[in-house]
């Protein structure tokens, strides 16, 4: 199997019916960085009538090694990430990135090995990333409850390019009765954040995450959204920088998860940060 | 190799209307490039950085991406006819490469049968041996030369210059770039760095006895006068090859400016150079590779010209070269083929899509990476050129963001490729390597950290430890955080971890 | 260097799958493109593709094509046209009376011509095996009777076209004219006149080979406008 990235086909796939439960992993960022949005997708699909279990041993899925040219070491990570979820319930992730690592790679790393490739291909099989799980298995519709407003969407090259669910984010918006969705300029390009990436050559990175804050700014939305936290704290905290740059006190590109964001637009209470 | 346009000259003499263009075979001011030297890490971090901080390549470059990325757009309104095309083309590619050996033997057989001569290169010295070889023996002064990446890739006009033979550039983007006394940008537009009011002065200053003008017409036209004399005069032609075909013995040729058949044609002898890599078993094969390969490199349904060599001048005919010569290279591609995954690397067709929507190569252009290929194909295929001394870090300069693999006519998957690179470039070198300079990358300190990364992450004993610590002590966490405080505020730990919210809530 | 060939060989076939990959049926993918359209709409897709390169397009029968040639000679200002006198078209030519523009039959072999070919001929005449309808493209295989370089030098290329051999694909040329069974030393596929947009991407025409494609299509069925 292979990634839809290599082909133009943005791999259909069946969903389940609505489950009872699922299993939540939240993926090491969300974890130690961005945890309100962790807590916001737990209630998103809590409130949804599905029990959700956080398996407290996970830690990471091994992506950052495995792209940083390490696979023995995210070998390691993963394989200790596969007992994780006994019983046959989905497994949701927030993040198009971790997602697609556990769907489409997960299986290359194991390959060697017969009896953990098959328990790693059980769990890419049931592993949706959070968007996709919330528009084609919860059929999520709730009312607006806030006041119009414009935003505008990031969608993370993984979740575009490697779990096809580019259109999802728009989707989920386009059901929110008061939302205006600006595009951006190059949109399908990327934020330039890709991991180690933004440390190993900034130069690069700063110009792409500029051009991608610029690009978003222009729409003249009053948010960016994402479902990716890497993407999320790479474009945030460069707008932060520009408007401490400049001066400015108030933000000038707030960010905000996409779970955080339809929780709040449809009348629950997002979570705080401390 | 040229799926695209070119030409251009200077006219050398005097008045460019009245076409006497005279002087020697050497425009003045024209450099040759250096030859591609040591690529250092150092040297190319150095470069990247020059060229991700010049405006001036910064926008020229996004337009020309922009521009390309639509003409391609355009060629495929139909989803499902760009997928079973690029489902055929990645097939035959894949057929093609798996019966390699056989097919080049086919091809050989073909060609010489049509009266051919094949000679095969392990390396660029070899091969421009052979071509230095071929040039002596007609007592050559000019190669005039159409597109050929190939050529770029074995340094044939710098091997040529050293033995006092002059290799002229015809196709308009690389007679600029030689002029100017640099190296191709793209592989199908090689000036696309240059700006119109830059090629003028270019012509200007080089070109003896030509007024400046900025106008592309006129520009093309006084290259146009130029070169005509130099096809004209020119003792030996030579050109690359966009596909073989072993059952006919047929080189094709892909072009919109007639220079490549103008250097195959009217030339006494014909010179021809291409990779092994290059071929394919049936003639039918090539329409949907060809179709593929206009639309994906410069959006054109078609280009203007497709010309299919299968011999020389047969006794009879009127023109056409007296002797056709093809040169087989390897260059590391029999060491990529030795690898099934890293023999994807093979079924490239050279259109240029990867780079034209690969958002580093659109921010530092094709020159910074100091490869004969640059963008995400430069990155995979010129570690078995090089050898990964040389070039480790290249595959490094990717945020993996996909848009190359996504776009591929032949589905290369590009970024599992890089990360594979970026694998054999860092692991400890070792006694059976696949590749020339595997571990050039490795450090024990990264190595290190990231053991203790997968002894920390792959623990959830210690991974509850370290999350907890950096949470509880985020005060701590540094305000500078390598590149990425460069243009970023700090990342810090929340106050509560995820699952800390999780337990508490319960 | 048959060291280096058996090198290179061995190489290759060291590390080869055992068995080659399955290859793809061509014909699912180009059966469903040779439309069943008829000549006048076939006609159509392949005017519409080359005049959108830039390439001219005129109509004549059978009987009048010389005359449509000679009166675009004089609209042309051509004084001096080239072709291949030993083919069914060349020998329409030699009995064609052409005002003001001098009819040169292509004699020996390129050395003794090229000054005058490079320098002095305007235009240069040949037929076409067919053309393509999907991509507005014109098939030429050059002949002893009619060289390579008369369809490159000269600054117009006037090519002979009949409708009834436009293919719906380049595939589909191939196949119906068994070309894997030989072909000439030199084939071309020719779309438009040669072009070039190696500064900063603005489209020129005139690069190095014709500055002008003029097709003069023969209509035998009569049903094209």
């Amino acid at each position: 199997m292979s990634s839809p990235s290599h082909g133009s086909t943005q791999a259909s796939r069946t969903y389940p019916p609505r489950p009872a439960a699922v299993y939540f992993y939240a993926t090491c960022l969300v974890d130690l960085f961005v945890p309100e949005a962790g807590m916001d997708a737990i209630t998103l699909l809590e409130r949804e009538g599905i029990r959700v279990i956080f398996p407290d041993s996970q830690s990471c899925c091994g992506q950052p090694a495995f792209s940083s040219g390490f696979p023995q070491e995210a070998r390691k990570v993963a394989a200790s990430q596969l007992d994780l979820f006994p019983e046959d319930y989905p497994i949701i992730v927030p993040s198009g990135s971790c997602a697609g690592m556990i769907r489409w790679h997960w299986e290359k790393i194991f390959a060697d090995d017969p009896a953990l490739h098959a328990r790693a291909a059980a769990v890419a099989a049931r592993t949706f990333e959070l968007a996709e799980f919330l528009l084609h298995v919860v059929g999520f519709q709730r009312r607006d409850e806030g006041e119009p407003i414009t935003v505008t969407l990031h969608t993370s090259c993984s979740a575009r390019r490697e779990m096809g669910t580019h259109l999802v984010g728009r989707e989920l918006l386009a059901r929110l009765g008061n939302v205006t969705l600006a595009h951006h300029g190059h949109e399908s390009e990327c934020c330039g954040f890709g991991g180690s990436f933004s440390i190993k050559h900034p130069d690069i990175s700063t110009a792409m995450v500029s051009d991608k804050v610029a690009a978003l700014k222009a729409t003249g939305a009053r948010k960016v959204v994402t479902a990716d936290c890497g993407c999320l704290l790479n474009i945030t905290k460069r707008a932060e920088k520009e408007d401490r740059d400049a001066g400015r006190s108030m933000p000038s590109l707030p960010g905000e998860h996409l779970a955080t964001f339809l929780l709040r637009r449809t009348g629950g209470q997002p979570a705080e940060r401390s | 190799m040229s799926a695209t346009h070119a030409t251009a000259a200077t006219n050398s003499a005097g008045n460019p209307s009245a076409g006497s263009a005279p002087s020697g075979n050497r425009a003045s001011g024209r450099g040759d490039a250096r030859p591609i030297a040591f690529v250092s890490a150092q040297a190319l971090r150095e470069r990247m950085h020059e060229a991700v901080n010049d405006p001036h390549l910064r926008k020229s470059f996004r337009g020309a991406m922009d521009f390309l990325m639509a003409k391609r757009a355009a060629q495929f309104p139909d989803e499902s006819e760009l997928d079973s095309l690029r489902t055929l083309s990645e097939g035959i590619r894949q057929y093609s490469l798996s019966k390699l050996p056989d097919l080049l033997e086919q091809l050989e057989a073909n060609l010489t049968r049509n009266g051919v001569q094949v000679h095969w290169a392990a390396d660029a010295d070899e091969a421009n041996a052979i071509m230095l070889g071929i040039a002596r023996r007609h007592a050559a002064k000019t190669i005039v030369k159409g597109k050929s990446m190939v050529s770029e890739e074995i340094e044939f006009n710098h091997a040529m210059q050293a033995a006092g033979i002059d290799a002229l550039e015809s196709d308009m983007g690389e007679y600029i770039v030689q002029l100017a006394g640099e190296k191709p940008s793209h592989i199908i537009m090689p000036a696309i760095h240059k700006t119109r009011e830059q090629i003028a002065r270019l012509f200007a200053e080089n070109v003896p006895g030509v007024a400046y003008t900025d106008n592309v017409d006129a520009l093309i036209q006084i290259g146009r006068q130029v070169l005509r004399e130099k096809f004209e005069q020119a003792d030996i032609g030579l050109s690359g090859v966009n596909f073989a075909v072993a059952e006919t013995g047929t080189l094709c040729l892909v072009e919109n400016e007639g220079n490549g058949r103008m250097c195959t044609t009217v030339p006494r002898v014909h010179m021809a150079i291409t990779g092994i890599e290059k071929i394919v078993e049936k003639l039918e094969h090539v329409a949907p590779l060809f179709s593929i390969l206009t639309r994906s490199a410069t959006g054109q349904a078609i280009s203007t010209y497709f010309n299919m060599i299968s011999g020389p001048r047969k006794p009879g005919e009127k023109d056409g070269p007296e002797e056709v010569h093809l040169i087989l290279l390897d260059n590391g591609r029999s060491q990529a083929y030795a690898d099934e995954q890293l023999r994807k690397t093979l079924q490239c067709i050279r259109c240029g899509a990867c780079m034209n929507h690969c958002p580093v190569y659109t921010r530092i252009g094709g020159l910074a990476y100091g490869t004969t290929y640059p963008g995400p194909i430069g990155k995979i295929v010129s570690p078995h050129m090089m050898g990964l001394e040389q070039t480790h870090l290249l595959p490094t300069v990717s945020t993996l963001c996909g848009a190359c693999g996504e776009v591929c006519p032949v589905r290369i998957p590009i970024p599992e490729l890089l990360v594979r690179l970026r694998g054999e470039a860092q692991s400890k070198p070792h006694d059976n390597p696949v590749m020339v300079g595997q571990g050039a990358g490795y450090s024990p300190l990264v190595s290190f950290v990231w053991r203790t990364w997968a002894r920390i992450y792959a623990s959830p004993g210690n991974y509850r430890i370290f999350s907890w610590l950096a949470s509880r002590f985020r005060a701590l966490t540094p305000s500078r955080q390598s590149g990425w405080t460069a243009a970023r505020t700090p990342l810090t730990p929340a106050p509560r971890r995820l699952r800390d919210m999780v337990r508490d809530r319960q | 260097m048959s060291a280096t060939r058996d090198r290179i060989l061995a190489r290759l076939r060291a590390s080869r799958p055992a068995q080659p990959l399955a290859l793809p049926v061509l014909d699912a993918h180009y059966t469903p493109r040779a439309r069943n359209e008829t000549v006048a709409e076939r006609v159509a897709r392949f005017r519409a593709g080359i005049e959108s390169f830039h390439a001219e397009v005129h109509l004549a029968s059978e009987g009048d094509w010389p005359a449509l040639l000679a009166g675009l000679c004089a609209n042309k200002g051509v004084q001096s046209l080239l072709y291949g006198a030993d083919t069914p078209a060349g020998r329409r030519l030699d009995a064609s009376a052409f005002a003001g523009t001098t009819l040169r039959p292509w004699a020996g072999e390129i050395e003794g011509l090229k000054a005058d070919l490079f320098h002095r001929v305007d235009a240069g005449f040949t037929q076409t095996l067919g053309a393509i309808a999907e991509t507005g493209t014109l098939i030429v295989w050059p002949s002893e009777a009619e060289p390579r370089t008369l369809s490159l030098v000269p600054p117009i290329h006037f090519a002979l076209l009949d409708a009834r051999a436009i293919h719906p694909t380049f595939f589909d040329a191939m196949r119906a004219g068994n070309w894997a069974a030989g072909l000439p030393t030199n084939a071309l596929l020719i779309s438009g006149p040669s072009k070039t947009a190696d500064i900063q991407q603005t489209l020129a025409y005139g690069a190095h080979g014709p500055k002008e494609l003029v097709v003069i299509m023969i209509n035998t069925e009569g049903d094209v406008q």
